[in-house]
């Protein structure tokens, strides 16, 4: 799961964040599925990623210390199977930023 | 004043997420919509005792702008009933807004309208699913509680869903002691049909109260339904109908809790808010989405929606082993059976409740507090499982007697 951090991925095309006082429901029109984003950080990592090269870059812009990558990738691998997240293609001038 | 500063303070940081639930959230994650009291049916346990038109029903106009305010809620979906939502004439006018503003829509129908033309419709239309009722796997035992004709009608709709190439559309079953042995059946329907089983509890709301005694599930067959839904996992639906049978053992899928006046609430046809749908009656009344402030307010300002998002004390149940699991189980259950809340669940399994419910006066129940039931017979009414070897009425008999002796079984 570690890999994400290297990849680009952003929040689906479908999917819908409504925050919460825990982190957000995350709804997809699609599945019909709800997810849960279950902290604040969680909710403004997903939110970044759309804006970042990769996951790691949004991790770091988002000021999530590198110690706590390797579980933010976690979380984030879990919304990715869900559906919640979609692998992005990136493109060489954001790969050189 | 503002609803954050009411809320209680004591909300845990992280956690579980159920924990997270029990002090509320912004807006609901399940919002029921009875669109109209008017039902051409009589089921014998209608929780919301429909069959005739409330004349202060919400106008087309004012079910728009609800639905505007549901877009700005943030509630993704909401899940529209009745009564019989399609009997109203603005019914798919809403649909099509509903989907437009998206809210995306699941909506509970008997099945009668759902022709082979709209059937077509429904399929092509994103954000909105269909969810049929059928409360027997044969005629024999749906029609008895749903009536005449409506197993019929009811497989027809199947039909016409299947054929227009509509895909897991949800067939939706309250269980009972006469249909707690047709699971498989049931779940074969489903297959045939390439529907998803949904199974609910029947709740003693409504005219359920009149019922619920005689139709409630026995306590061997509680635990069949257990054996079964754990057997069966995702698959089959519950809408977290059946979180007291987790003090069999390991929990059901779903939240587990009471989600009501935390992530449920009912909105009835005239735009009063109860705290979930299966209890409409003044002790659950939140307030109504016509008053100053509309539904947004009353979500997040109620002082019984307030009330419930507090920690809830589990009175008697504390003591028990099982109380983790089952939480105490169903508000309205107890409500309407005259229990109180902070004790066991009418139908715990651990057979904490069989005292005090055997203590209670039947007349100190408290019955219920609107009541739209049909005062006359209707075309499909119910055929009491007594009487199945008499013939029935016809459904074009015109006699004022017909189906007179429908609620005598």
């Amino acid at each position: 799961m570690l890999e994400m951090l290297g990849q680009g991925w952003s929040l689906s095309d479908s999917v819908s964040l409504r925050p919460e006082p825990f982190g957000a429901l995350a709804y997809d029109f699609r599945t019909r599925r709800l997810s849960f984003l279950k902290t604040p950080a969680l909710v403004d990592v997903v939110r970044r990623l759309g804006g970042c090269p990769s996951v790691g870059a949004a991790l770091t812009s988002a000021g999530v210390d590198a110690s706590e990558h390797a579980s933010y990738a976690r979380a984030l691998r879990r919304l990715a199977d869900s559906g919640v997240l979609t692998p992005r293609t990136v493109s060489p001038e954001e790969i050189l930023v | 004043m503002t609803a954050t500063l009411d809320r209680p303070t004591e909300r845990p940081s992280g956690g579980r997420l159920v924990d997270q639930f029990e002090y509320g959230l912004d807006a609901p994650i399940c919002l029921t919509w009875e669109l109209t009291y008017a039902c051409n049916l009589a089921c014998v346990h209608c929780l919301s005792s429909s069959g005739r038109r409330d004349p202060r029903e919400l106008t087309t106009a004012e079910a728009k702008a609800l639905i505007d305010e549901f877009e700005r809620m943030q509630i993704f979906y909401v899940n529209i009933g009745g009564g019989e939502p399609t009997v109203r004439p603005d019914f798919w006018e809403l649909l099509d807004y509903a989907v437009e503003h998206h809210v995306g829509v699941k909506f509970s129908t008997n099945g009668f309208r759902i022709t082979p033309e709209r059937a077509a419709i429904l399929s092509a239309t994103d954000y909105v699913d269909v969810q049929i009722s059928l409360d027997g796997a044969t005629a024999e035992v749906n029609d008895a509680v749903r009536g005449e004709g409506t197993y019929d009608a009811a497989l027809r709709a199947m039909a016409n869903l299947q054929a227009a190439g509509m895909k897991d559309f949800k067939i939706s079953v309250v269980c009972t002691r006469h249909n707690i042995g047709q699971l498989e059946q049931f779940k074969a329907i489903a297959d045939t049909y390439g529907a998803q089983l949904r199974l609910t509890r029947l709740r003693p709301s409504g005219r359920g109260a009149d019922v619920w005694e005689e139709l409630h599930p026995l306590p061997e067959q509680q635990r069949e339904l257990y054996d079964w839904l754990v057997a069966h996992g995702e698959d089959v639906l519950t809408g977290d109908s059946f979180f007291h049978l987790a003090a069999f053992g390991d929990a059901l899928p779903g939240l587990n809790l009471c989600g009501a006046g935390r992530v449920v609430c009912l909105v009835d046809p005239v735009g009063d808010v109860y705290a979930c749908p299966f209890a409409i009656h003044d002790t659950f009344l939140a307030g109504n989405v016509r008053s100053e402030g509309g539904f947004d307010t009353v979500w997040k300002t109620s002082p019984l929606f307030l009330d419930l998002r507090s920690p809830q004390t589990g009175g008697a149940c504390t003591k028990c082993s099982a109380y983790d699991s089952c939480r105490g189980g169903c508000m309205a259950a107890k409500f309407f059976t005259g229990l109180p809340l902070d004790g066991p669940d009418p139908e715990c399994v651990k057979g904490n409740a069989d005292a005090s419910l055997g203590a209670v006066d039947p007349s100190a129940r408290p019955g219920t507090s609107q009541d739209h039931s049909h005062k006359g017979p209707v075309r499909h009414q119910p055929v009491p499982l007594t009487l199945v070897t008499r013939r029935p009425e016809r459904s074009c008999d015109e006699s004022p007697l017909t189906g007179l002796g429908a609620h005598s079984g």
